[in-house]
């Protein structure tokens, strides 16, 4: 159906736009704000492709999809060869097609990016899967049984990925996880307006097609050791991704008075445990006129824009350094400012001031000045004196980064740790037990959720070459 | 699914549930708790595991009526099931040879210290037992622990059984008399278990108390369950939930525990106007009668 084009042509097309939710709408709701691409629009921006024969785009994907390879079969209209050139690198692409950041991995590789817009790498990806969701519903092969078995701690974007790598390689894959829903950071943390809980069902739907097993409540070092795994429960290898664990806080006084949370604990409320329905909902989150989120991260930007959406006016968000400096996705803190958040950049928290009776009622904020560049190469934010100032708030929200979680690695005392208590390993993700592997951000601390699927992914590989199979498969 | 194979009433709002949950009960340790989640829209909440029995694959837990989530917990019936049952959470009780120890439980808290009385006897402490209650009904397990303590002190507000008045009042007592305490253990609510804590203080009796914040997930995840100990930020969940009462912000606690109660009136306000929860709760309460009343 595509015509050929040549490149000068190809060029003239602009990049497709992604259809939102009007913001004024989406910042009282918790809709998906991308609507998703119209096939006629995939297809289009799926011919800007210049289909490089050296595509530097793969090597900017931690799981390697095959880009120029899928959005060629988009470009021809043959949407099921996308999407098995999609699935065959990459179990998840109607999660990653919604959170990754492609404008750092794949797209800031593109050569069209060099003088025109960046192919839409991430849209197209979303496109196929949500295609492949609607439309496809053969029944998955299963590979030949290895009798293998693995066991796979965690049920987050890492070992989602690691399950159904093994699985398709024909291992017996069950995977522990310690809340009472599969899915990990994607249904705890992220919410519902960026990555609808439905689609997360369906991929893990997906993988138990495959033969996955998953099994909720259980709490790896709590209700079985690794010993005990991989021991009496009769398991070969095991692949640990539980997560990057608790919370930090700021250490600033007020932080336990009523209103002030983790960015965590409020996410979690608020998504998992579905607050965001209501308040008729069985668990409460408190609400307030104002909610102030302190941190710069994608966790801070989902933080306070879940408090726009919960009511309050302002949400403001405040960071120590400047915009520039913030982790968070461009597309996310450009959808923030559209929905009306307040961005108060070089303002840092110093206090969080309660009421009479122990509910908080503003925090106080320092103003910050930049100086020399830090350790991480970023200008550090310096307090300029005599500059506080008060926010007033109801709600108070922390999204200043996590520890490692000590509840697995107490439990399995030889397990190597580095100073930080993650867990070391070596290049294939082995751990110093043989045939305990690990990955995602129990060993890298916070990061996203494409580089814990890249670590399940590789650790998948390593475990088959570990039982002795081919590579590969 | 957890089945549930008996559920008594221990007290007139307090429910005791037996629970299959093979995999908990395996590894269940005094000190322990489970996350449980009723229904699939229920929320989650933690509860002491009471005892456990590794061969049936069973625990047991004792649920006090206070909101909207432990009146539904309460009208469930042998037969009927718990989608969610997590754990065992949290750091077993460190138990050792201390000497002579005081159990301190108040209300539903007694439950908490009945597992820890076995395993403390098990290691040849001597074990007294002082638990309270409103009036006579509202004391429980004191049978069960009569049979593992060298002496257990029931203590009711009016006067109705055992000693007239609060636990720690019996507590200093016991802490002038012979013989000599070595160790305090309490659980209960928080108001008696900082008075316990200032009993105890001036004695230099070492005193650890199990505390009971609100928790989401009960792995470390979410720091709601955060409780300051000696000025230091811990979790309830991964750190605890014991913790040396002398060093804890029992005041912290109590104010923290408040942070729902419009959200709790107003469930509970709904949860009565549910004719079909009304029907369970008489379900329940009709079971009561059929079935023998302890002697105590």
């Amino acid at each position: 159906m595509a015509k050929v084009l040549k490149a000068s042509e190809r060029m003239k097309i602009p990049r497709v736009a992604m259809a939102e939710q009007p913001a004024s709408e989406r910042a009282r709701c918790f809709m998906e704000v991308n609507r998703g691409l119209a096939s006629e629009q995939a297809v289009l921006e799926a011919t800007r492709c210049l289909q490089c024969k050296q595509p530097d785009c793969i090597d900017g994907c931690p799981v390697g999809v095959d880009i120029p390879g899928f959005v060629r079969a988009v470009a021809e209209g043959d949407l099921p060869r996308a999407a098995d050139i999609l699935y065959a690198a990459n179990v998840l692409p109607g999660i990653t097609g919604r959170v990754c950041p492609q404008e750092t991995q794949c797209e800031v590789r593109c050569i069209l990016g060099k003088k025109h817009q960046p192919l839409a790498v991430g849209y197209l990806e979303r496109f196929v899967a949500d295609w492949a969701r609607e439309h496809r519903n053969e029944v998955v092969e299963r590979a030949q049984p290895t009798g293998r078995r693995v066991a796979v701690v965690g049920s987050g974007p890492a070992g989602l990925t690691c399950a159904g790598e093994l699985a398709r390689r024909g291992h017996e894959v069950t995977v522990f996880e310690a809340l009472h829903r599969p899915g990990g950071v994607l249904v705890y943390g992220i919410p519902e307006f960026r990555l609808p809980k439905v689609i997360v069902d369906m991929e893990v739907a997906k993988l138990m097609e495959l033969g996955v097993r998953v099994e909720c409540n259980v709490v790896v070092g709590q209700t079985h050791t690794i010993q005990q795994l991989m021991g009496d429960e009769g398991y070969h290898a095991v692949f640990i991704a539980n997560g990057a664990g608790l919370p930090r806080f700021q250490g600033i006084p007020g932080e336990n008075l009523k209103g002030v949370y983790s960015a965590n604990e409020y996410l979690t409320r608020v998504n998992l445990m579905g607050a965001y329905q209501g308040e008729d909902a069985a668990t409460p989150v408190l609400r307030g006129r104002g909610v102030v989120v302190v941190g710069g991260g994608n966790t801070a930007m989902d933080a306070v824009r879940t408090g726009r959406r919960l009511g309050a006016d302002p949400a403001t968000l405040v960071y120590r350094r400047s915009e520039a400096e913030m982790p968070a996705r461009v597309e996310e803190v450009h959808h923030a400012r559209e929905e009306g958040i307040v961005f108060r950049m070089l303002t840092n928290p110093v206090e969080v001031l309660g009421d009479e009776k122990g509910w908080v009622r503003a925090v106080r904020c320092q103003q910050m000045g930049l100086g020399e560049p830090d350790a991480s190469g970023r200008r550090s934010p310096v307090p300029i004196p005599g500059s506080e100032f008060e926010i007033d708030c109801q709600v108070f929200v922390e999204a200043v980064g996590t520890r490692a979680n000590p509840l697995l690695t107490q439990s399995t005392p030889e397990l190597k740790l580095d100073r930080w208590g993650q867990i070391k390993v070596d290049e294939r993700g082995m751990t110093n037990l043989p045939g305990v592997f690990a990955g995602g951000d129990i060993v890298r601390g916070g990061a996203t959720v494409i580089l814990a699927m890249g670590d399940g992914k590789r650790a998948a590989s390593a475990i088959h070459d570990w039982f002795g199979c081919a590579s590969g498969g | 699914m957890h089945i549930i194979r008996s559920a008594t009433w221990l007290a007139p709002l307090v429910r005791k549930l037996v629970v299959e949950a093979p995999r908990v009960a395996a590894r269940h340790q005094p000190g322990h708790f489970v996350i449980v989640r009723g229904t699939r829209d229920g929320e989650r909440i933690p509860l002491t595991i009471a005892d456990s029995d590794a061969e049936s694959g069973t625990i047991t837990l004792v649920i006090q009526m206070a909101g909207a989530t432990t009146e539904r917990l309460c009208a469930l019936c042998a037969g009927d099931s718990l989608v969610d049952v997590a754990g065992p959470l949290g750091r077993p009780t460190e138990i050792e040879a201390f000497g002579h120890v005081v159990l301190v439980g108040g209300g539903v808290g007694t439950a908490v210290i009945y597992p820890q009385a076995g395993a403390l006897k098990a290691l040849g402490n001597r074990v007294t037992g002082v638990i309270g209650g409103r009036s006579r009904p509202y004391v429980i397990l004191e049978e069960e622990l009569g049979k593992i303590c060298d002496a257990v002190h029931p203590c009711t507000d009016d006067g109705s059984h055992g000693f007239h008045g609060f636990v720690t009042q019996r507590l200093a007592q016991l802490l002038d008399a012979e013989p000599p305490v070595d160790a305090v253990i309490t659980a209960g609510p928080v108001l008696m278990m900082k008075a316990v804590a200032e009993v105890t203080r001036g004695r230099g009796i070492r005193t650890i108390a199990s505390l009971n914040p609100v928790m989401v997930d009960g792995t470390g995840m979410c720091g709601g369950c955060r409780v300051t100990v000696g000025g230091e930020q811990k979790f309830a969940c991964v750190d605890g939930p014991e913790f040396d009462a002398h060093l804890v912000s029992f005041d912290e606690l109590q104010d923290r525990l408040g942070a729902y109660r419009t959200h709790e009136l107003r469930a509970r306000e709904r949860l009565a106007l549910d004719p079909e929860h009304k029907c369970r709760l008489e379900r329940a309460r009709v079971e009561i009668e059929s079935e023998p009343r302890r002697a105590s």
